[in-house]
């Protein structure tokens, strides 16, 4: 189908069927228990694995589904957006994402379910999520040729590692099954210790 | 035990608790297939902090438009009409209405303010407005944040997805200790 190589993101089918993705999107989010900032915070604190766990056995199930969609000829990977790669912006920008998401306790999706379910402090979360937008975008004239430092175009793994996309794949799809192999066996045991308990949560 | 397993009382009502967190896997799985289908049927994956600028471009224009619109960043947005016309936006909007039906259908609507047991309500809405200015400004400079970034690309193995990914653990995990009386018992 693709509506973004066709132009048709905008239109008003594009509108209708990314608002019912979205539905599902933020169903999945709720119920993963991201509705709770504990929880999303636990992740760095080595408390709550929730966040390690949903985020990789979603990206391995996409990876799985486009790269065999791919072999059996019926989805075109290189028509789908691609962002491309600017490394010096993206890694500046995801450190201090990651201050942002260990103070802020969420990410903009999580805060969106999060505001959804009634957790009021989603709501100065979102506000300070529009102010800093505003804030890059104000700064973004005077950053020059920084945000354009590191860029590769559209980059992929296996090409910059010199591996094939089947290998990568699975080399990645293996690290994401240890990795919970090593959270299941090693990972908190006593339910009275995660952060992310919506029971020791407080109320005002 | 798993700690996902355990019944979590519900605010002001003990006798409806609220149903605990699906297990993660079968969350991760749910989200991983919504987040196929989003490239199968739009031909772009998912995303959440696009909208967010998009709304804050908007409130701005009205308050200073000349401003806005001559800005190198926002003015391309405003140049075939409203920045809110536009998929990403359309997308939050359900994102909202799927959370809040989930979290209806699980008994988990409640209002409240979650923080550590070390922390006031208002210390702990301070400390969200601040990281919410920075991840607003972050993802504006990575061109993405978790969902669009980290989520969406990682499933496309984009190179600069995962270098994005690993610089936000590395910061967080250096963060954490200094912001651990907002969290931690």
């Amino acid at each position: 189908m693709n509506l973004f190589a066709q132009g048709l993101l905008d239109s008003p089918l594009g509108l209708l069927l990314a608002g019912l993705i979205g539905l599902s999107f933020g169903f999945w989010l709720e119920k993963a228990g991201f509705g709770s900032s504990r929880r999303l915070a636990g992740i760095f604190y080595f408390r709550d694995f929730t966040v390690l766990q949903v985020m990789f056995s979603a990206i391995v199930t996409a990876l799985l589904g486009l790269q065999t969609l791919s072999v059996l000829g019926l989805v075109d990977l290189t028509a789908l957006y691609r962002m491309e790669t600017v490394l010096g912006p993206q890694i500046a920008g995801g450190l201090v994402f990651g201050v942002g998401f260990v103070m802020g306790g969420w990410c903009p999706g999580t805060a969106l379910v999060g505001l959804a379910s009634g957790r009021l402090d989603a709501l100065p979360f979102l506000l300070g999520a529009m102010l800093g937008s505003l804030g890059y975008a104000a700064v973004f004239p005077a950053l020059g040729g920084f945000v354009d430092l590191g860029a590769c175009g559209v980059s992929t793994l296996p090409e910059s590692l010199g591996l094939s996309a089947g290998t990568m794949t699975l080399l990645l799809t293996g690290v994401a099954l240890l990795l919970f192999f090593l959270v299941n066996r090693f990972g908190p045991r006593d339910p009275k210790a995660p952060a992310g308990d919506l029971a020791s949560a407080r109320s005002t | 035990m798993n700690p996902h397993q355990h019944p979590i009382p519900a605010a002001g009502s003990a006798d409806s608790p609220a149903a605990p967190p699906w297990n993660p896997y079968l969350a991760g799985i749910g989200l991983g297939l919504t987040l196929l289908l989003s490239y199968v049927v739009l031909g772009a994956g998912l995303g959440a902090s696009g909208s967010i600028a998009r709304v804050a471009a908007t409130a701005a224009h009205a308050l200073a438009p000349a401003a806005v619109e001559g800005n190198a960043y926002l003015g391309p947005w405003f140049a075939e009409g409203s920045p809110l016309v536009h998929y990403l936006v359309a997308m939050a909007a359900g994102v909202l209405l799927g959370g809040f039906l989930s979290a209806l259908a699980g008994r988990r609507l409640r209002a409240g303010v979650e923080r550590g047991p070390r922390i006031s309500s208002r210390g702990r809405l301070l400390f969200a407005l601040a990281g919410g200015i920075l991840v607003g400004f972050a993802s504006r400079m990575a061109g993405g944040c978790t969902s669009g970034q980290a989520l969406s690309g990682g499933a496309l193995l984009l190179t600069g997805s995962f270098a994005f990914m690993g610089a936000v653990f590395a910061s967080g995990y250096a963060a954490a200790w200094f912001v651990r009386k907002e969290w931690l018992p």
